[in-house]
């Protein structure tokens, strides 16, 4: 039998432009595991890209959709700069046990002391470094596919990116030349040494973000709720207390309810005053936010209007 | 980002902007985020600190849009950005295409997923072939609504027999290439006329300005009353709990609904099977529809694969190893029919010989040119493509996921074409296009 001659769902009124409640998320989330499956299916060893943060978070979630009852067909792994919050860590390593998936870890201080990596100074940050380390785990699993959480409103740079977005053998992103991405008909072939870097979120925004969240009931690191930690001000920016962060003289520590909206390296990520302790209370306050997610929070994107294209081009998430 | 009320999920609409280059795409959608106030503030303080550098007096808003270095030295877009807002009534998604012939590639990047194209045209060049190819392209690509903005219009003294007189000439374009449905709306980006607040000084003009034209276009519904579709993505082995080995097809629902217990015929095979659960994440559910993604099981063991396709049994899709297709060519490297190509359509992938190129169409007169030996960068052109197998399909117009492919060069794995399948035995003229618009 053909199952179109069914009526039209109750409620469904196709003269009205809204869309019924959450549908907007459930298209987010079909989307995000087509991209997930496709990618399985057109590499033969992809890997996923997981940090502790909120939107590697749901890549996991979106990964057991995707595959569940079966096992996730790739591992994970977190580039860990040495210089991450340890709750974060904590966490990363939490629910990677409670997955049971395997995770696979490499370190920048690993590349340092191999010589990969020459510090400028013993104070600089860590979190543009990571790519070298990235590559270099690429190449010794032979990854053919790094699935990531980068989302296109994050940053002007990644507006640009596509789904499948092609890395040549030196890991570079060539922004003048980017296949051409049509419907959702995702070109996957690559010759060897090459990569592709794979975001199943770029069409999320930071509020979906969180309504997908509080609509699964995912668990955080508990720094991305308000709560009271040290930290001294710069500028328009307050930096956390920790020996990855030099205070500059005149600079004192100070006790404020903060919360991050990013969690990156400790080094370049900073908090924002916030009293917003549960997800409902972050939803809330993303929706009257005006400062962008980056913006507010990144030490490192300020430093050029160009910044993170740069990175980008050398091989950074 | 301008808040909208908590519980309510505005509807989505997803729009791409085109046009010549310098028409200025990328001041509108500055100006729409602007004035919608849906930038955040940081990004206006970068902004008025590149203005104080250059010694200008007014922050320049196209520069919210042009993400790439290259792209700002030049004062160019080279590839679509994409940005996101939402305003009380409506979510958006703006991909924001080039209007470079050579990126011409890009722009329909953004078109093909789009809802609405807006094109530009200035207001005192007029149309180019730039501008054809665009509208063109977007009523090819079957986007629904086609808003033609003139911008400009305070270059002649926001002036009605101006914009009356391009009209026209833009009304006998689209309805020469069966797009006859189309709005008109006369702008200013650069001073915001009839962008989000309506114009004083075009009081002739009886319409919406371009944001409240956009939250009330009714969205293109999913095809979910066209006949059922599923590509399988991906084949999974499944241990149950009591040890029982099962398999799961994955896929999405490109069209129409499934449950438990209906008959579907596996194609190109034609085998027919039934269904004997539908199933996601969270559990077995009654019936999925058309956009969702699930796994399924089927009674029978048959042999399935990635690029089967699932389909309703009394209205199955062509099945055939070869077909007629409208395609731009987007490569540099021109194609004279040697090459290998691997074209994609759905989830199979599969290799195919262009084997004839039946006309090229001449987007400045829109003569079709017989059997051109040869079809260069930006070229759009009807052509016969032959496969090495056997493969499910549908007309693009009857079906998009089903209808569209990609052409890939085996050699150098570049996405070198798109293209959309004709009817058979019909031609691919796009106004026998027939979407699903909810009006």
């Amino acid at each position: 039998m053909d199952s179109s001659d069914l009526p039209p769902p109750p409620g469904f009124d196709p003269a009205s432009p809204a869309l019924p409640p959450a549908r907007h998320l459930d298209n987010l989330e079909s989307e995000a595991i087509y991209i997930l499956r496709e990618t399985a299916a057109e590499f033969s060893n992809p890997v996923l890209l997981f940090s502790g943060g909120k939107d590697s978070t749901i890549l996991l979630r979106l990964a057991e959709k995707a595959f569940r009852p079966g096992k996730f067909p790739f591992p994970l792994l977190h580039v860990d700069t040495g210089q991450n919050f340890p709750e974060v860590i904590a966490f990363r390593d939490h629910i990677a046990a409670q997955l049971g998936e395997r995770l696979i870890v490499r370190m920048v201080q690993d590349s340092i002391d191999r010589g990969r990596i020459r510090l400028k100074s013993k104070d600089q940050s860590r979190n543009a470094l990571q790519s070298v380390t990235l590559l270099d785990a690429i190449a010794e699993f032979e990854f053919d596919a790094c699935i990531g959480g980068a989302r296109r409103d994050e940053e002007k740079a990644r507006a640009k990116e596509r789904i499948f977005s092609f890395r040549n053998s030196f890991g570079q992103w060539d922004p003048r030349h980017q296949r051409p991405e049509l419907w959702s008909l995702y070109n996957g072939r690559l010759d060897k040494g090459e990569h592709m870097r794979v975001f199943p979120l770029s069409n999320w925004t930071e509020i979906d973000v969180w309504r997908y969240i509080q609509r699964e009931k995912l668990a955080l690191p508990p720094l991305y709720y308000a709560h009271e930690r040290p930290v001294a001000v710069r500028g328009s920016m307050l930096l956390p207390i920790s020996e990855f962060v030099p205070l500059r003289e005149n600079e004192e520590i100070e006790t404020r309810v903060v919360r991050f909206r990013t969690v990156g390296d400790i080094s370049c990520t900073s908090p924002v005053e916030s009293n917003a302790a549960t997800v409902e209370d972050v939803i809330a306050e993303t929706l009257i936010a005006s400062l962008s997610e980056r913006g507010a929070t990144r030490l490192d994107d300020q430093a050029s209007e160009a910044s993170m294209e740069e990175r980008k081009r050398a091989g950074y998430f | 980002m301008a808040p909208f009320g908590d519980d309510l999920d505005p509807g989505l609409l997803r729009f791409s902007t085109a046009g010549s280059v310098d028409d200025g795409k990328s001041s509108l959608i500055g100006r729409l985020l602007y004035d919608a106030k849906a930038v955040p503030s940081d990004r206006i303080a970068a902004l008025e600190r590149i203005a104080r550098r250059k010694g200008e007096s007014e922050i320049d808003l196209s520069l919210l849009m042009d993400g790439l270095t290259v792209e700002r030295e030049q004062g160019i877009t080279i590839d679509v950005a994409y940005s996101y807002f939402a305003t009380p009534q409506r979510k958006f998604i703006i991909a924001d295409t080039p209007g470079h012939e050579q990126y011409t590639r890009n722009m329909v990047t953004g078109a093909s997923t789009a809802d609405a194209a807006i094109i530009l045209v200035d207001a005192l060049r007029g149309i180019t072939t730039q501008t054809r190819r665009h509208l063109y392209l977007s009523h090819l690509l079957g986007v629904p609504h086609l808003v033609i903005a003139v911008n400009k219009m305070d270059l002649v003294d926001f002036s009605e027999a101006a914009f009356d007189a391009l009209g026209q000439s833009i009304g006998d374009f689209a309805r020469a290439i069966g797009a006859a449905n189309h709005y008109l709306v006369p702008i200013s980006a650069k001073f915001g006329d009839n962008v989000v607040h309506g114009s004083a000084r075009m009081p002739w003009y009886a319409g919406k300005p371009l944001l409240a034209l956009l939250e009330t276009l009714p969205p293109a519904i999913v095809a979910r009353h066209a006949p059922f579709r599923m590509p399988v993505q991906l084949v999974r082995r499944v241990s149950l709990p009591g040890g029982e080995q099962t398999r799961h097809y994955l896929g999405r629902l490109e069209s129409g609904r499934i449950k438990a217990g209906d008959e579907i015929a596996v194609m190109p095979a034609g085998n027919l099977t039934r269904v004997r659960s539908v199933s996601v994440f969270e559990g077995p559910i009654e019936r999925a529809e058309a956009g969702r993604s699930v796994a399924i099981e089927v009674q029978d063991d048959l042999d399935i694969a990635r690029g089967d396709v699932f389909s309703a049994p009394l209205l199955p899709p062509r099945t055939d190893d070869h077909f007629a297709a409208t395609i731009c060519w987007f490569s540099d490297e021109p194609f004279d029919g040697r090459g290998r190509y691997v074209i994609k359509c759905g989830t199979r992938s599969v290799a195919a010989r262009l084997a004839e190129i039946e006309h090229r169409v001449d987007m400045a007169t829109l003569a079709t040119e017989p059997k051109p030996e040869m079809l260069k960068c930006n070229d759009i052109a009807r052509v016969r493509i032959e496969l090495a197998e056997k493969m499910a399909f549908d007309a693009y117009g009857d079906n998009r996921a089903m209808g569209a492919f990609i052409v890939i060069d085996a050699d150098t794995n570049a996405t070198v074409a798109a293209g959309m399948i004709a009817r058979a035995g019909g031609d691919a003229a796009p106004d026998a296009l027939n979407y699903d618009v909810g009006l």
